[in-house]
């Protein structure tokens, strides 16, 4: 009466010899069996299907943002004198509440008078470390590997592939604006 | 005392526990079985260790970008013994490393992965992908300025692969930045995905071991043949076997022991790791340095030519983690014995040497120019005594160039490009000129940088650069002090302007 393998299908080769004692003749069982299963199974792929979706899309939605780039502000023109290459600080535009220090970011700004100017990347284009700028030697370099540029950011020795990465700028009323919110990397770098 | 023997054959009546644990402890391993055997249980050790100390850590670390590096401050300064507890997670997983690479080596030199413990060496594969995974998410959990540069870093070696690059970097940050939501995503893997594997394959791990029994110390000329090994195993261990508690058990436990109370000293003295500088990233005044176990990959990573970079680092992983894994199904039988594999001896000599000396070199780094020396490492008093006015500009236009952060005078500064201490018994005049005009041998060209009046000084500086005893005119290619080139002007009052005046 209370064969706890009844509905089991495994129960399939070992309920066939006891099937006589039963009501119900084993063809008819075995289908009903049979069908409890199917149904089970459809409805747990159908719920875990599901609950897929939610999870595999939050764990692969950043992949799906299209470019995160957005003018950002770096502070009057006035601040970049000709001549000279300096640090710019900034907050990413892309941030979140909780990313505390992480959101800010930094550039390296080359003023090329006239109102031309230059904006790479603080990120070697090696592997990303932080490059350093020297004044007097105008190089920047790399204290990861070694990678050193030149002041117009093009690649001078060591083992980076290509040249600094530079943002897009423009100037709206008397202030730099930068395209900033990746970070920068070999794949859509510019 | 009868209550408690009561209790005890109640609790053996009801749960079982010693017909299920007692086969285990006492089960027959090969009696020549001794000290080698010992590192995989201090492995496990430390294992646990992590995990105790772990959870208490996630009851006072706070797991946000904002949160985390002030909350490690607080755990190091506020929280009673909380700097004693980061010390033992942090040197513990040191040793677990440590213990993991040395258990890997013995079952690879005494090649205990053969026939019929394939799958055994397989799953501790598998565990070793998971230490290392462990070892680098813990120490982004430190979330200071290594941690940060240091995700960078994987970043832009994900960011390389073909395709897909930029969709994985996504993935693995959580953002298109290093930022909250890669240390959330790291922190769940750090604490939840790999520890739940880990203690999942560890399981699996020693139910194989209990499966086909520890492997006998190997001798020269026992081979393995699958076709009689098993029988001949269980014939042996019975024969002459041991049960592993308390026989075998008491060197793991003596090992063990000792090996602990090793790292509890060390964790005491040295105290925790880190946290170094705010992970604040327009602080750019770094010097970012994975931990040890990951310092070979990034001295690789600055010897490797540019060319062969990116195929190297996308497809050298996958591979040589496919070959460990499959080593056991293509060398299966056969001979065991070091000595019998001279071959497989000397490949791991070669690799061991060559992780000691790409961590080795991670660790003084020679190719990063040193970014302070053109400030910091002063030009020793015998390298400009008695040099002229012109040379004695020179030396001071190579300092205020920054020469010296890639090359060393004296023995201080950087190592990037040659010491110069005997540069003019290398180079003639013109050679250094051109050298430094237009660079070259991986040295920046500093034609457009520096006038030719200052590269005249320096050159004038690097020209008196040779041993004292040596005489330049006995040096092959040395630099000829003759009149017009570099002659101080005080000795030849009436010569005429030099050829290469200031400009």
């Amino acid at each position: 009466m209370n064969d706890p393998c009844r509905d089991c299908p495994c129960a399939e080769g070992g309920g066939a010899g006891r099937a006589s004692s039963r009501a119900a003749p084993p063809a008819a069982g075995r289908n009903r069996r049979g069908f409890l299963f199917g149904i089970g199974t459809a409805l747990m792929g159908v719920g875990g299907v599901l609950v897929a979706i939610p999870v595999v899309g939050t764990l692969f939605a950043p992949a799906r943002r299209s470019n995160p780039n957005r003018w950002t502000d770096l502070g009057p023109v006035e601040q970049f004198p000709e001549g000279t290459t300096r640090l710019a600080k900034f907050t990413n535009p892309e941030h979140a509440p909780t990313d505390g220090e992480t959101s800010r970011d930094a550039c390296w700004v080359r003023s090329m008078g006239e109102g031309k100017f230059q904006v790479f990347a603080v990120n070697c284009a090696h592997l990303g470390c932080p490059v350093r700028w020297f004044e007097q030697s105008r190089l920047f370099m790399c204290p990861c590997h070694g990678g050193v540029y030149y002041e117009d950011g093009s690649r001078a020795s060591g083992p980076p592939p290509r040249g600094l990465f530079t943002y897009g700028w423009r100037v709206v009323s008397g202030r730099l604006e930068i395209e900033a919110g990746r970070l920068p990397g070999l794949q859509e770098g510019t | 005392m009868r209550w408690w023997r009561r209790a005890r054959a109640w609790f053996e009546d009801r749960s079982g526990a010693s017909a299920l644990i007692g086969p285990v402890m006492t089960h027959r391993v090969p009696r020549s079985a001794k000290w080698w055997y010992v590192f995989g249980s201090a492995t496990l050790m430390f294992f646990v260790i992590q995990i105790v100390t772990g959870i208490l850590l996630a009851t006072l670390y706070v797991p946000s970008a904002a949160e985390a590096y002030d909350s490690l401050r607080y755990i190091d300064e506020q929280v009673p013994f909380g700097w004693m507890v980061r010390a033992i997670h942090g040197w513990s997983s040191n040793a677990m490393v440590l213990m993991m690479l040395v258990h890997l080596s013995q079952v690879f030199l005494h090649a205990a992965y053969k026939y019929p413990r394939e799958l055994t060496w397989m799953v501790g594969v598998l565990l070793m992908v998971c230490t290392l995974a462990l070892a680098f998410t813990g120490q982004v959990m430190r979330w200071d300025q290594d941690a940060y540069w240091g995700l960078g870093i994987g970043a832009a070696i994900v960011d390389r692969v073909p395709g897909v690059g930029n969709e994985l970097r996504a993935i693995m940050l959580g953002g298109p930045i290093i930022a909250g939501a890669t240390l959330s995503r790291f922190f769940a893997l750090h604490v939840f995905i790999l520890p739940g594997l880990t203690i999942a394959l560890v399981g699996l791990h020693l139910m194989l071991i209990l499966r086909h029994g520890i492997s006998e110390m190997p001798r020269p000329g026992e081979t393995v043949e699958p076709a009689t090994y098993k029988p001949a195993y269980e014939e042996r261990v019975h024969r002459t076997g041991v049960p592993f508690f308390p026989d075998a058990a008491q060197r793991d436990m003596v090992f063990c022991g000792l090996a602990l109370l090793l790292m509890l000293g060390l964790a005491a003295w040295f105290g925790p790791f880190g946290p170094g500088g705010v992970p604040d990233p327009t602080i750019i005044d770094t010097n970012p340095r994975p931990d040890f176990f990951f310092l070979w990959i990034f001295s690789a990573l600055a010897l490797l030519p540019p060319e062969v970079e990116t195929p190297l680092l996308i497809i050298g992983p996958p591979v040589l983690l496919l070959g460990l894994l499959l080593l056991p199904l293509f060398s299966s039988r056969g001979e065991r014995a070091p000595s019998r594999r001279p071959l497989v001896v000397v490949l791991f000599v070669v690799v061991v040497m060559m992780l000691g000396t790409l961590s080795w070199l991670g660790v003084t780094s020679p190719w990063s120019p040193q970014m302070d020396a053109w400030t910091s490492a002063a030009l020793p008093p015998e390298f400009v005594r008695g040099r002229t006015p012109l040379e004695l500009q020179g030396a001071t236009m190579l300092q205020f160039a920054q020469c010296r952060n890639c090359h060393a005078i004296g023995g201080v500064g950087g190592e990037r490009g040659p010491r110069l201490d005997d540069v003019a018994t290398r180079l003639s005049w013109d050679q250094l000129v051109r050298q430094i005009q237009q660079g070259g041998g991986n040295m920046p060209a500093y034609g457009k940088t520096l006038s030719s009046a200052q590269t005249e000084a320096i050159v004038a500086f690097l020209a008196t650069l040779r041993p004292d005893h040596v005489p330049a005119s006995s040096i092959p290619g040395a630099i000829e002090r003759s009149s017009g080139r570099d002659q101080p002007p005080e000795a030849t009052p009436d010569a005429p302007a030099p050829a290469r005046g200031f400009r």
